[in-house]
C-alpha cells in the first residue's frame, strides 16, 4: 500500500461536554476512495471540518503527504493539495460556470494576485477549466451563471472546481445529498472515475453508492471509529449493524 | 456592450456641463457638480470595498477626514504642493487602513460595521481635539493645493476639471481592478467565503487589499473636498458622512461603480432641492431614500441598465 496522502492521528473535538470527534485516526491512500459512514450525529461533518481546517481540533494531528498541517488555515491546506466539496453546495452564484472553475485553476497555478490584466477570458485559466468541465459533462453550461444550475449540476460544478485544483486529497461531504436518481447515477459514475487519482475521503449517506464506490469504509459512531476495513467486512460487522440499529446496509 | 454606455454617458455629461449656457446659475451648478463628483469619488472607493468585497464599512468617511487634514496640516506648515499633499494623504490613509482594517476584518457582519464605525469616530474626535488646527471649529485653509506650483484648484473651473479627471481615472482603475485576478477573487469572497478558502484564497488578505485601495482613493476625495470648501472640519470624518457615502452607493446600485457616482449626484441634488423647500428637509429626504431602496432594486445604475436592455430587445 502506498504512503497515505492524508493521515488523521487521534483527532479530538469537544463542544462543551460533548465529544463529537473522539480520537479518530484514519488514512487515505492515493488513488483510493475511503468512505466514512455513520448514523446522524456520528460526527462526520465535524470530521470534514477538522480535516479541511475550518474547525480546529482539541487534540490530534492532520497530516497531508506526511506534513503536519494541523495548525494551517483552510486556504493554506488547500494550497498544500487538499480540495473539498461542501455539504450544502458552495459555488459562486454570480459568476459563470467557467469562471468558477477558472478561479480554481488560477489558484492552482499560484496566480491568485494580479491587478491589471483582465481575468475573464484569460486562456491560461479558461482552457484548463474547459477541459475539466468537459470531463464532468458541464461543457455546454460553461457560460451560464452558477446560480442558474440545477442542484445536481451544482454538485458537478463543485467537483469540477475541486478537480481543477489537481489535489492530492479530495474531501467529498455528502456529494449525493439531494440529487435525484438520474443525477445520482451520473455522479456515482463520475466519482468512480476518480479512482487512480487523488486520495478521496468520502462522506455519504447513500449506502448503495458507498458500497459501490469505496475501497475502504470507516464507520463513525458517537465520534469514534467503531470499524474500518473493506466493504465486505464492514457489511458483516456486528458492531456496525448495532450502530445502525437494523437499518439495512 | 451595455456595460459601458451608461458610464460613458455620465462622463460625457460631466465633460460638457461647464460649457452649457446656464447664465447666472452656471457658477452654482458647477459648485454642486464639483461637490457631487468629489463625493462620487469617495462613494466609488467605498463601492470597491462594498460591491467588490462585500465590506459594509460604516467608517469610510474617516479617509475623507484623513485626506482633508493632510492638506490642512501641511498648509499650516506652508507646504501646499500636491507633490507633498498627495503622498501625505495616501500615506495617512494606508497607515490608518492597515491596522484598523486588519482588526475590523477579524470580524463579520454587524461586528464589522460597528468596528469600522468605532475607528472612524475615534478619528473624528481626534481631529476635533487638534487645537492647533481649530479643534471642533475646523481649520481654514491659507492656500489651495497647487499642482506643480500651478494654482489650478483655486479656480472653480480648474477644480472642476481636476476633479473630473481624477474621478475618471479612479473609475477606470476600479473597473480594471474588479475585472483583474485580484478583483475576481475578491468578488468570489463576497459570494462565498468558505468556497474561496477551500480553493486556496486568503479572504483576509484580499479584503485588506481592497480596504487599502478604497481608503487611499477616498483620501484623494478628502484632498479635493478641503480644497473646494477651503476648510477642513472634523465633520468630514463623522459617522453621518460615512452613512451618506453608504447611502450613495446603495442608492446608485452596489457593485456597479458608476452607480456610486449617480448616487452621489442624486444625494447632492436632493439635499439642495429639498433644503430650498423647507429647513426640515431631512423629513422628506429620509422617506425618499427608504422608498428608493425598496423600489429601486439595483439602484439608479439598475434603471439605466434596464433602459439599455429594453433598447437592445
Amino acid at each position: 500500500m502506498p504512503d497515505p496522502a492524508l493521515s488523521l492521528r487521534g483527532l479530538v473535538k469537544r463542544y462543551g461536554a460533548l465529544t463529537v470527534t473522539d480520537h479518530v485516526s484514519l488514512d487515505a491512500a492515493p488513488g483510493a476512495i475511503h468512505a466514512v459512514i455513520g448514523p446522524n450525529g456520528a460526527g462526520k461533518t465535524t470530521l470534514m471540518q477538522l480535516v479541511s481546517g475550518f474547525v480546529a481540533p482539541d487534540a490530534g494531528a492532520v497530516l497531508l503527504n506526511g506534513r503536519d498541517v494541523t495548525r494551517l488555515k483552510p486556504h493554506r491546506r488547500a494550497r498544500q493539495g487538499l480540495a473539498r466539496s461542501f455539504q450544502l453546495t458552495a459555488v459562486l452564484p454570480e459568476m459563470s460556470v467557467r469562471e468558477n472553475v477558472a478561479l480554481a485553476v488560477q489558484s492552482r497555478l499560484g496566480l491568485r494576485w494580479g491587478f491589471l490584466r483582465r481575468a475573464a477570458g484569460d486562456a491560461r485559466f479558461d482552457a484548463p477549466a474547459d477541459q475539466v468541465l468537459a470531463r464532468l459533462g458541464l461543457a455546454d453550461r460553461a457560460d451560464v451563471p452558477a446560480a442558474r444550475l440545477s442542484h445536481g449540476e451544482r454538485r458537478q460544478l463543485e467537483l469540477a472546481m475541486a478537480l481543477a485544483l489537481d489535489p492530492a486529497v479530495l474531501l467529498l461531504d455528502e456529494p449525493l445529498a439531494g440529487a435525484g436518481p438520474e443525477e445520482t447515477a451520473r455522479l456515482v459514475s463520475l466519482l468512480s472515475g476518480l479512482r487512480g487519482g487523488p486520495a478521496v475521503l468520502l462522506i455519504e449517506h447513500d449506502m448503495a453508492a458507498v458500497f459501490a464506490l469505496a475501497d475502504t469504509i470507516s464507520v463513525l459512531d458517537q465520534g469514534r471509529v467503531i470499524a474500518s476495513g473493506p466493504p465486505e467486512a464492514i457489511r458483516d460487522d456486528p458492531a456496525v449493524q448495532a450502530a445502525y440499529l437494523g437499518e439495512s446496509l | 456592450m451595455r456595460g459601458w454606455v451608461l458610464p460613458a454617458a455620465i462622463f460625457a455629461a460631466l465633460a460638457v456641463l461647464p460649457f452649457l449656457p446656464l447664465g447666472a446659475q452656471s457658477g452654482f451648478v458647477m459648485l454642486l457638480a464639483t461637490r457631487a463628483m468629489i463625493l462620487g469619488l469617495a462613494a466609488l472607493s467605498l463601492d470597491l470595498m462594498l460591491g467588490g468585497g462585500g465590506l459594509v464599512s460604516f467608517g469610510h468617511a474617516a479617509f475623507l477626514g484623513l485626506g482633508a487634514y493632510a492638506v490642512a496640516m501641511l498648509d499650516a506648515a506652508g507646504m501646499n504642493d500636491a507633490l507633498y499633499v498627495v503622498p501625505a494623504a495616501l500615506g495617512a490613509a494606508v497607515a490608518f487602513a492597515l491596522p484598523t482594517g486588519a482588526i475590523a476584518l477579524r470580524t463579520r457582519g454587524v461586528n464589522y460595521i460597528m468596528i469600522t464605525l468605532a475607528f472612524a469616530q475615534m478619528l473624528f474626535f481626534a481631529f476635533g481635539s487638534l487645537a492647533d488646527y481649530g479643534g471642533d471649529d475646523g481649520y481654514t485653509l491659507n492656500a489651495h493645493t497647487t499642482i506643480g506650483g500651478v494654482r489650478l484648484l483655486a479656480h472653480p473651473g480648474g477644480l472642476y476639471a481636476a476633479t473630473l479627471l481624477l474621478l475618471l481615472l479612479a473609475y477606470a482603475l476600479c473597473r480594471v481592478l474588479l475585472a483583474s485576478r485580484f478583483g475576481r477573487a475578491l468578488r468570489g469572497v463576497r459570494q462565498n467565503r468558505a468556497r474561496m478558502q477551500a480553493l486556496g484564497y486568503d479572504p483576509f488578505a484580499l479584503q485588506l487589499a481592497a480596504t487599502l485601495i478604497g481608503g487611499a482613493l477616498c483620501a484623494l476625495a478628502g484632498v479635493l473636498l478641503v480644497n473646494q470648501a477651503e476648510f477642513a472640519s472634523p465633520a468630514y470624518a463623522s459617522w453621518q458622512r460615512s452613512g451618506d457615502l453608504l447611502m450613495m452607493v446603495i442608492l446608485g446600485g452596489v457593485g456597479s461603480l458608476h452607480g456610486a457616482i449617480l448616487g452621489a449626484a442624486a444625494v447632492v441634488a436632493l439635499e439642495e432641492a429639498l433644503s430650498r423647500v423647507t429647513e426640515h428637509w431631512p423629513l422628506i429626504y429620509g422617506p425618499l431614500l427608504v422608498l428608493a431602496v425598496i423600489f429601486l432594486r439595483g439602484g439608479l445604475a439598475g434603471i439605466g441598465a434596464g433602459i439599455g436592455k429594453r433598447r437592445d430587445a
